[in-house]
């Protein structure tokens, strides 16, 4: 039985109990006794009861079963040899179950009338449409139909137990009803462990993300000293071909370092002041009918994929900025079609609706009493703005740059269209830059070995950059927190 | 308390002669709307020089409404219009060639919630001289700003630690802080909307004093929701309800002998 089927009887038993325990508890509000819960939260309870051990049972029995399957496959297989045709153990099992899928794709007459070969078997497969890889051997199609046999006896008594749990969840909850049972405090209790395991998903991940970064980092500083990758100024690491280890590169960070900060800081230097203006104006002066329409053009500039505004610098605005100053100097053109200028003009653009969206919100935060206590003193609205509002505004405002710098640093595709990747150490902003997350994407593409430190450099550069905008950002959460608490 | 006797003994002096009836602000036919709902409905009140005049009534009733038209902070409400006619010293504020901000240094206003801004207590007094650029060096500014924190009954108290943020106040001590705030740019009138509403009863006592002490210089407009305070600082008495001025007169005689039935009802706390 396959386990879609089984989901589904479950989920039907589930709705079943549902409206039982709906029932029952409806009927037994006799108007005697107050009931604790309304009849619908015995229903759920009931459901969840039906539902969820059922579920979980699923899923241990799945993954059981294809391990037990594994093992058989395994254990049937012949000794191996020298000799064996087939490169490793777990690409037998592998084709051995591949077989098996495919065999149950023919109908019954061809199975009772099985060849032994595979060269007769092929064809016959072929014609549903099951594609097989050359190398497997005439051995294992017994081992395939008895495979099919075995999963088949797991899955039907797999199924049997689960829905036979299914309904002993289900009976247990209906014979629970009565009037002062607790079904909306347990109901409500699940909630919170479902809401919790969701939160906690997100956390999980973020630190096994670390974790595996930080396994593949050690890895890498084991054949790179870290003193020579963090302070090291030339970036020339060297493609290696596999297997060849003696042709060691360097692996500076600094410029590639000194790239990404510097092309923040421009891109900050565009979105910033731009991005503080329109959310003043949008905070103070827009009349609600302006508001209403260019806010939300504001913000569609931050629904625009990042790729596009990369095609964007390296298509458009990258050629006309070197034909410009080409046409400035008559001749030789000083701005480079790709450079830290031209990559941190579009970022800043990309980043305006960032900053003005988080600073709107932080100056409407500022309290009408502020703005009241300005004007009543006879102070004009761009004085009280000045004096009164930014300052106030300031920490929150500061927060909001820190996260957006934060964005600027971890930003890759428009950098790796317009900042170029030459690893240069330069402060011509005219001139190409690379980053860090431009140099992750060119460690981790084309063919390399996994485990030479070219590639495993870019774990410890995706390390780097994570500890850099961990740091701004729990920098710039704890100013925007402060800040918060000056009002309350 | 000696003081504030001899304070009200002087007050009443001054008030027998001075010509007692000079009118400070005059409003006449005010209207508020908030958008299509109308919130003040042509009110006639003047306001008397060197007096106290307390706008009293429930909830709702346009008392802070009408506040807020004296020096046009109804302005700064996108959907609030004011239609009839308010004069300061015979000019119409709400004329074109009125300049707002120029109106409210004339008509200060402190609020009801203490609003010092998040700076040093110095800063918060200096913030208005400095907008209008009343002091020229650094001495002039120490000037008014000790001489605004002593007009306002505070200077004893914050002149050790002027440079603390003003925030840092007890909330008493805070509405001085604005009261002293609105002093420094010398203004002509202050409007206070509910000023003793977020304080303790000490506090409450200490402000009123201090109005009382005011408006030997200045004149005074106050909304209140206090009867005994309307009685306490007051000379004259408005009664709003429902949008429309009740009626007007001499607080004394308010809260005796009210003419107005609603009147009669709102003071001895039959509604409101």
């Amino acid at each position: 039985m396959s386990s879609l089927l089984v989901l589904a009887i479950v989920v039907a038993v589930g709705l079943v109990a549902f409206f039982i325990g709906r029932q029952r508890a409806a009927a037994q509000d006799n108007g005697k006794v107050k009931p604790h819960s309304r009849a619908h939260y015995h229903g759920w309870w009931a459901f969840l009861l039906a539902v969820l051990p059922a579920l979980l049972l699923l899923a241990v029995w799945a993954v059981g079963s294809s391990v037990y399957l594994d093992r058989h496959i395994h254990a049937a297989l012949p000794e191996r040899t020298v000799d064996s045709k087939v490169a490793s153990e777990a690409l037998d099992v592998s084709l051995v179950k591949s077989l098996a899928r495919g065999l149950r794709k023919l109908d019954a007459g061809t199975l009772a009338a099985m060849p032994a070969s595979f060269a007769e078997l092929q064809p016959l497969l072929a014609a549903k449409g099951v594609a097989l890889a050359s190398d497997t051997q005439d051995y294992m199609i017994p081992i395939a139909v008895e495979a099919n046999k075995v999963q088949d006896r797991l899955g039907l008594f797999g199924a049997i137990v689960i829905l036979a749990s299914s309904i002993a969840g289900a009976f247990y909850a209906l014979r629970q009803i009565a009037p002062r049972a607790r079904a909306r405090n347990n109901v409500e209790r699940l909630m919170l462990w479902g809401l919790l395991a969701a939160s906690t998903i997100a956390i999980l991940t973020t630190i096994g993300i670390v974790l595996s970064m930080l396994f593949q980092t050690i890895t890498f500083f084991e054949s790179v000293s870290p003193m020579s990758f963090f302070f090291g100024t030339v970036w020339d690491p060297r493609f290696a071909a596999a297997g060849s280890g003696g042709s060691q590169g360097q692996f500076g960070l600094i410029p590639l370092l000194a790239g990404t900060l510097y092309i923040a800081a421009v891109a900050l230097l565009v979105a910033v002041p731009v991005g503080l203006m329109s959310a003043v104006y949008m905070a103070e002066y827009a009349t609600p009918k302006v508001r209403s329409v260019v806010k939300p053009a504001l913000e569609l500039l931050a629904g625009i994929p990042t790729i596009v505004y990369g095609i964007f610098a390296v298509v458009t605005l990258g050629p006309f900025l070197r034909d410009l100053s080409a046409a400035l100097t008559g001749g030789s053109p000083f701005i480079q079609g790709q450079s830290i200028f031209t990559a941190g003009l579009v970022m800043g653009v990309m980043l305006i609706p960032v900053v003005s969206s988080l600073s709107d919100d932080i100056i409407t935060a500022v309290p009408r009493a502020m703005r009241d206590g300005s004007l009543g003193l006879g102070a004009t609205r761009s004085e009280t703005i000045k004096r009164v509002i930014l300052p106030a505004a300031l920490p929150g405002i500061v927060g909001a740059i820190l996260l957006t710098a934060s964005r600027a640093i971890g930003e890759t595709m428009i950098v790796v269209l317009a900042a170029g990747v030459a690893a240069n150490l330069t402060i011509n902003p005219f001139e190409a830059m690379t980053t860090i997350t431009v140099k992750i994407v060119n460690q981790l593409t084309g063919d390399l070995e996994f485990n030479s430190p070219q590639t495993l450099v870019a774990f410890a550069l995706g390390l780097t950059l994570f500890a850099l905008t961990l740091v701004m950002n729990i920098v710039a959460l704890y100013i925007v927190r402060k800040y918060r608490e000056q009002y309350e | 308390m000696n003081i504030m006797t001899e304070q009200s003994l002087e007050n009443a002096v001054g008030d027998k002669m001075k010509s007692n009836e000079v009118i400070k602000m005059r409003g006449d036919k005010v209207g508020v709307f908030y958008g299509e709902k109308q919130a003040l409905f042509d009110v006639d009140l003047d306001v008397r020089l060197n007096q106290v005049t307390a706008l009293i009534g429930p909830s709702g009733c346009g008392k802070s409404t009408f506040l807020r038209c004296l020096n046009r902070m109804n302005d700064t409400i996108d959907s609030a219009r004011v239609t009839g006619k308010i004069t300061l010293d015979e000019e119409d504020i709400y004329d074109k060639n009125i300049d707002v901000v120029e109106l409210r240094a004339r008509v200060g206003m402190v609020f009801q919630k203490p609003n010092p801004f998040p700076k040093s207590i110095y800063e918060n007094v200096a913030y208005g001289p400095r907008i209008h650029g009343l002091a020229k060096r650094k001495a002039d500014m120490d000037q008014i700003v000790e001489s605004s924190l002593k007009k306002a009954a505070i200077w004893n108290e914050v002149k050790d630690r002027l440079q603390e943020p003003g925030t840092g106040l007890s909330g008493g001590q805070q509405q001085r802080l604005c009261i002293a705030r609105a002093i420094a740019v010398s203004p002509e009138v202050i409007l206070m909307d509910e000023p003793c509403s977020a304080l303790d009863p000490i506090a409450t006592a200490r402000v009123e004093e201090l109005i009382d002490e005011l408006r030997q210089n200045y004149t005074i407009v106050i909304v209140t929701h206090s009867m005994q305070q309307a009685a306490r600082v007051s000379q004259r008495t408005a009664m709003f309800h429902l949008g429309y001025l009740v009626e007007e007169g001499a607080t004394d005689k308010m809260f005796t002998t009210p003419d107005d039935k609603r009147t009669q009802d709102y003071i001895t706390g039959r509604f409101g």
